[in-house]
């Protein structure tokens, strides 16, 4: 398969991503969405990695160690993003993003 | 001894130092005793220096005391150079600079001990930057000691500095000066330029193959005589010199006759081979100079102050000397330099008698009389007269008779010019002698109960300036009465540039012919002065047309006035209120209340909207992208 069908989706992916944290105001839904993003970028290196290597020109597998390195830290920020939106929860009582302007001025 | 010789600079020093440092706590007559004593004592040995420089055949040496200046190719070292020239400067600033401080040790004894002690210090830091300035062996060292003397006059102008009018004074002459200085310092940068040294011989030997007329010797001459023309009051830079009265009669004596105004005259004489391969320079400095002469000359009849008519008669008198260097004589400039110091110190400390006998009053329309009160002081008085109108026999009319031949020998017109100068002299002089001297006293009573003879150490140093005034003379006789000693002394000096002058003889019968002449007039003017004034009653009558005109000095200082001083304080006005209120003030406030205002702008960004937030980041990143791929 041409590698410019793994970039086109990677793109569809991550613009979904974009819109989805711009536009919706449930804490939990951005941040799936920025794990939409994270993950598209993952198939983008993995795309990118595998042409490389049936180019022969890197050995197979090398670049996807990002991909790793990226799935770790995204699970760790995951367990730090979703401990916050708890606490801002038992707050709040609210997932909602705008009620939180207290940083205004 | 010519190793010795920075003794004769470093000793007024030291006298600075003590009398300035110790005025607090020294009494009178040490201070005096210090601030004669060192000056005497550097006479003594300018006089041990001046007889081994006399010798024939004696050589110009340097004595090299440290390096001053040493950048790359160019050196400047601090050095002393003797020659005949310095040798014979060195003399009159420390006789006639003795003769002075001997002379203010009685004139100044009313100041307090503190200023007493200041006026010393000051005196002797005039003569040390004096000495400084004609010893120096290039001219960076003779800039030091003309910033010295500049600074010194101020110093000592603006003496009784309470007085705003006299501070005034102290501050025109500094101004004044500091145009002059401009020139002076240009003039030196373009010869560093020129020729990499400021050494007289090197620059005097890059000089000479140049050649006549060569564009920057041709800068060089006018820059430095810009320079002098405001050291030495020349047209258009002398209104410094009559308004320099403020400052005490001895001081007034020191700048006119040792020290100060004949700096510039050193100069000019000292950079002879320059100024001979610039002819249309020396032009302008002959022009200057007569015109200066007679200009000086023709204010000097008309005024009523004792000292005002000295002083424009000093201006008038340093024209003269202008116009020797101008003719090329310069052995005559010197010459008359020498004579004018003596009689021009003797005049001005006879006035300083008869000022201070008089109480303070300067004004000779409530003089008069005056003869027989202060016999000393007359005869000193009428010497110095006879002297500086040129009588045969006084030392005046073989310098100024010199003068004259030579300008002669140059161009008759200006000739003719200086002899009219010359008159208008012999008349000022008298009219100022008969006027202060005879006729009878115009004072009040309480005045006149109150004059005396001044005190010995007054006396003393007039009866020897007279007898110098008589016979100062007889150094440089003309060609018809034997030989000029003095212009065969200063003769290796100006050999260097004896090679590009084409030399103008005149006939023993036309030398005759003139001295006939300017005596004739001058005796016959002094009559016409005698008739006029010696029985001076004073009218209280305005004077009218060209009197008054003259009285008030042509408006010269009103004119300066008009056309440089109140522009100026209209520019400065505007830019002060204009400028400096509405256009930097409001520049500054403006970017206070600009970023102020920008401020208050962009804080309405910082909305708390998170989706915002995320907003402008996601489309910062886009600008950065496009930024990327584009560039």
């Amino acid at each position: 398969m041409p590698v410019q069908y793994y970039i086109f989706l990677s793109i569809a992916l991550f613009c979904i991503g974009v819109m989805g944290v711009l536009m919706r105001r449930n804490a939990i839904i951005i941040f799936m969405c920025i794990e939409l993003m994270l993950n598209a970028v993952n198939l983008l290196l993995v795309a990118f990695s595998k042409m490389w290597a049936d180019a022969g020109k890197v050995d197979a597998g090398s670049a996807q160690l990002f991909v790793f390195f990226i799935m770790v830290v995204a699970a760790a920020e995951v367990a730090v993003g979703l401990a916050i939106i708890t606490l801002v929860y038992r707050n709040t009582k609210s997932v909602d993003i705008n009620i939180l302007n207290r940083l205004k001025n | 001894m010519i190793k010795l010789v920075w003794l004769v600079p470093f000793l007024p020093l030291l006298g600075f130092l003590v009398n300035g440092l110790g005025r607090r706590f020294l009494s009178k007559s040490l201070v005096g005793f210090i601030g004669s004593g060192t000056v005497l004592a550097s006479f003594v040995v300018s006089l041990l220096a001046f007889f081994e420089v006399k010798a024939p055949g004696f050589q110009a040496q340097v004595v090299h005391l440290f390096n001053f200046i040493s950048v790359g190719s160019l050196h400047i070292p601090f050095a002393f150079q003797v020659d005949q020239l310095s040798a014979l400067f060195l003399l009159i600033i420390t006789g006639v600079g003795t003769l002075i401080h001997i002379y203010s040790t009685s004139y100044m004894h009313d100041e307090s001990d503190e200023s007493f002690a200041r006026y010393f210090a000051y005196l002797n830091l005039f003569v040390f930057s004096m000495l400084i300035l004609v010893l120096g062996a290039n001219y960076v060292m003779m800039f030091i000691g003309w910033e010295g003397v500049g600074l010194c006059s101020y110093l000592l102008i603006g003496f009784w500095f309470k007085n705003t009018s006299y501070n005034n004074a102290a501050k025109k002459a500094f101004v004044m000066n500091r145009i002059g200085d401009l020139g002076f310092l240009l003039g030196i940068f373009f010869m560093i330029m020129q020729f990499g040294t400021v050494t007289f011989p090197d620059v005097f030997a890059k000089a000479a193959p140049l050649g006549m007329n060569n564009p920057t010797l041709i800068a060089i001459a006018m820059l430095l005589f810009v320079g002098a023309m405001g050291k030495s009051a020349q047209i258009p830079l002398y209104t410094w010199l009559p308004d320099a009265m403020a400052g005490p009669t001895p001081v007034s004596a020191l700048i006119h006759a040792a020290t100060m105004v004949t700096a510039g005259i050193y100069m000019i004489a000292r950079s002879n081979v320059i100024y001979t391969l610039a002819p249309s320079i020396q032009a302008v400095i002959a022009i200057i100079g007569v015109a200066t002469a007679l200009f000086a000359a023709s204010i000097a009849l008309k005024q009523n102050d004792i000292k005002k008519v000295l002083a424009y008669s000093t201006v008038s008198q340093l024209g003269y000397m202008f116009l020797a260097l101008g003719v090329g004589a310069y052995s005559a400039a010197v010459f008359h330099v020498m004579t004018h110091a003596f009689f021009k110190a003797l005049l001005f400390l006879g006035s300083g008698s008869v000022i201070h006998a008089m109480g303070g009053e300067q004004d000779i329309r409530k003089m008069g009389g005056l003869k027989k009160y202060m016999p000393t002081t007359n005869w000193t008085f009428l010497v110095g007269c006879l002297a500086i109108a040129g009588i045969p026999g006084f030392s005046g009319f073989f310098s100024k008779d010199e003068i004259l031949a030579s300008a002669y020998a140059h161009n008759p017109v200006l000739y003719a010019l200086g002899l009219l100068g010359a008159l208008m002299t012999a008349f000022y002089m008298f009219r100022l002698y008969y006027i202060t001297f005879s006729g009878k006293f115009r004072g009040t009573h309480e005045q006149e109960h109150h004059l005396h003879e001044s005190p010995s150490p007054i006396t003393i140093p007039l009866i020897i300036l007279a007898v110098l005034s008589v016979f100062g003379g007889y150094v440089g006789l003309p060609e018809v009465f034997g030989k000029n000693l003095l212009a065969e002394y200063l003769s290796p000096v100006f050999a260097p540039s004896a090679p590009f002058v084409t030399a103008h003889h005149l006939s023993h019968s036309t030398e005759w012919m003139l001295m006939g002449l300017s005596s004739v007039l001058v005796i016959a003017f002094i009559l016409i002065a005698r008739q006029k004034f010696a029985a001076y009653e004073d009218t209280g009558k305005e004077n009218t047309g060209l009197a008054k005109v003259l009285e008030n000095k042509w408006y010269i200082d009103e004119l300066y006035d008009a056309i440089i001083v109140r522009p100026l304080q209209e520019l400065s006005r505007f830019f002060r209120d204009t400028v400096e209120k509405a256009g930097i003030d409001k520049l500054v406030n403006g970017v206070g209340r600009g970023v102020q205002y920008s401020s208050q702008q962009i804080r309405r960004v910082q909305s708390g909207q998170v989706g915002f937030y995320i907003f402008a980041m996601v489309i910062g990143m886009i600008v950065l992208f496009v930024i990327g791929f584009l560039l």
